[in-house]
């Protein structure tokens, strides 16, 4: 051939460079990222954690039971938006996907990289609530002891929202995207135990047995038994066992879904 | 593929194939037929290789297989020797590919798309610098390299993306119907950057629906229907198998009675004539090509008398020797377009 041959190389480095376009596009705007995935649990937390308690209508304990559920919250649900939405895009009206597609990587692992990225943006939202927590609370359940499971947890969750937001960005018809997200993502928000301690539920079983199918229950009841564990919680290894199985089955659907759209 | 000879370039013999497809087929999920009927063909090393057809005939289902992004059911498929279904990565390194469609990445600047691109397919980053520098100038974008894409032309879009693929010197350049939508100037410049990528060795595959571009650009050209391949050959051997046949195209004017199809039966009945087609007037108008033996000028009073016996007006005649719209549609029976 005519032209000199490129240096050896190997996909992962092909994904690598593909993560670092993200990371760089991110990084460009990360003020509007932050404002983006900070806002909502913000009110929540400004709300039901300070000017309901301030005003007595909930218990002064209250926010033990809300900042570990908010913060799981965040994460699993900006992983979601993060995968998703540029999935959407991405496929439909950009094709900027193609691209990536013809890199030399094999097409799965493009999928996987956007996984990653969108945990790694889930990740980056949970953390920001600490200092936020701490800002409006005054002072956060924390312990130092269980601070190494605390954040492999949040990794968890983040992995879970990116894995369900490549499911809704493959199966998903753009023209659907709007109505899908306001069906899927309100549901996501208000059953995921991130208000509420979930063994509390028994005496209103059938919403115990819906949140027992959210996966971000047991991000939140992790999070809560780590940060938290005078609340009622499951117990953390339930917790992390049952999240890394629906990671595992998350990832392996969602797989399917982009391999369909990506290779016909 | 049966009875088209697959002609190569002279000198071609002995190298390894740019392209070289063997009895490919594709049949899409729940398709009745097959979009690609058993292809076979090979394309040079430093060949423009055009690919001509109506919509659905099967022009991108086959760039489609070569560029990795659907899978056969049935054949080979290699592209600088490498097999395309078995190792799409190694594929993916030697071969370019021009979509029809914008598929930049929006939120990066010109000279940004050039640069990830090279580094998504391992470039080192001295070079891709290099190389971006050189493509900008080379396609005429250097003066506003940190636009976003959303603010250029469609033809300035387009050599982005020629630009883009170019990073990392692919062996074999796949442009799917490039100059679709291009203003004349835009495609001038499309043309001779071919031009350009065929004399730097470069081997381009070209799909078109575009006579024009396909005569112009390509040293071959494959003729592609209902996915069969029906001629394969150098563009001037194509009319040549034409060359007793001489054209006359007629704009008629209709008149208040009469419709084209008597009008067309009744030019193909004239003495002399070998055939007679309606093609596409974009005006509204009824056009005919009439294919006849021997001097075409002897045909015009004949075929003027028949329209306005007819019913119609002759407007214009033009002349024609056989191109290869006329090859076209000696092969499937119709027009183009």
């Amino acid at each position: 051939m005519t032209t000199e041959p490129l240096p050896p190389w190997g996909p992962w480095r092909t994904g690598l460079a593909i993560l670092r376009r993200d990371l760089f596009v991110t990084g460009r705007e990360f003020p509007i990222f932050l404002a983006q995935v900070i806002l909502q649990p913000l009110f929540l937390l400004f709300v039901f954690g300070k000017v309901l308690t301030e005003l007595g209508y909930a218990q002064a304990d209250y926010k033990q039971v809300l900042f570990p559920g908010l913060v799981a919250l965040a994460a699993v649900l900006t992983g979601v938006q993060s995968a998703a939405l540029p999935l959407v895009i991405e496929f439909s009206y950009s094709n900027e996907i193609e691209d990536r597609l013809l890199a030399p990587l094999p097409v799965g692992a493009v999928a996987v990289e956007k996984v990653i990225f969108a945990a790694m943006r889930g990740l980056v939202a949970g953390l920001v609530m600490f200092p936020i927590g701490v800002w409006i609370l005054g002072a956060i359940p924390w312990q130092a002891s269980t601070g190494v499971a605390v954040i492999v947890m949040m990794i968890l969750g983040s992995l879970l929202g990116a894995a369900m937001g490549l499911i809704l960005g493959t199966y998903v018809p753009p023209n659907r995207i709007n109505v899908t997200f306001a069906l899927v993502l309100t549901p996501l928000i208000f059953t995921g135990s991130s208000q509420y301690p979930w063994p509390s539920l028994s005496h209103i079983r059938w919403f115990q047995v819906v949140s027992a199918c959210n996966p971000m229950t047991y991000v939140s009841e992790g999070l809560r038994g780590l940060m938290a564990p005078s609340v009622p919680h499951i117990d953390t290894w339930v917790c992390f066992v049952v999240a890394i199985v629906f990671l595992v089955v998350l990832v392996v659907v969602g797989m399917f879904g982009f391999n369909r759209r990506a290779l016909s | 593929m049966t009875g088209v000879t697959n002609q190569s370039p002279a000198d071609g013999a002995h190298r390894t194939p740019a392209v070289e497809v063997a009895e490919l087929a594709k049949r899409y999920p729940k398709a009745p037929v097959d979009s690609l009927a058993g292809v076979s063909f090979q394309v040079e090393e430093g060949e423009v290789f055009g690919f001509l057809g109506p919509n659905g005939a099967g022009k991108s289902t086959t760039i489609g297989i070569l560029t990795t992004r659907i899978r056969p059911t049935r054949g080979r498929a290699l592209v600088a020797g490498v097999d395309v279904v078995a190792d799409p990565v190694s594929a993916r390194r030697v071969l370019g590919v021009v979509p029809q469609q914008n598929n930049l990445d929006r939120s990066l600047s010109v000279r940004q798309n050039l640069l990830f691109h090279a580094s998504y397919h391992g470039v080192p980053a001295g070079e891709r610098k290099r190389r971006a520098d050189a493509l900008l100038e080379q396609f005429g974008l250097a003066d506003r390299p940190d636009g976003r894409p959303d603010d250029f032309s469609g033809g300035q879009i387009q050599r982005m993306m020629i630009a883009r693929t170019l990073m990392h010197a692919p062996s074999v350049l796949f442009l799917d119907e490039p100059s679709t939508g291009l203003d004349p100037a835009a495609r001038l410049f499309l043309w001779e950057k071919v031009a350009e990528l065929k004399a730097a060795g470069t081997t381009v595959v070209i799909t078109t629906h575009d006579m024009d571009e396909a005569a112009t650009l390509s040293d071959r050209v494959a003729i592609i229907d209902h996915g069969t391949l029906l001629a394969l050959d150098t563009p001037a051997r194509l009319v040549q198998g034409m060359s007793r046949e001489r054209t006359l195209d007629c704009t008629v004017e209709p008149g208040p009675t009469g419709d084209a199809v008597t009008v067309g039966l009744a030019l193909g009945s004239l003495a002399g004539v070998r055939s007679a087609d309606q093609l596409d007037d974009p005006a509204g108008g009824w056009r005919f090509r009439v294919a006849v033996d021997g001097d075409a000028a002897g045909y015009v009073a004949p075929v003027a008398q028949l329209v306005h016996e007819a019913g119609g007006r002759l407007t214009d005649v033009r002349l024609g020797e056989p191109n290869l719209e006329d090859v076209f549609i000696h092969l499937t029976g119709r027009a183009l377009r």
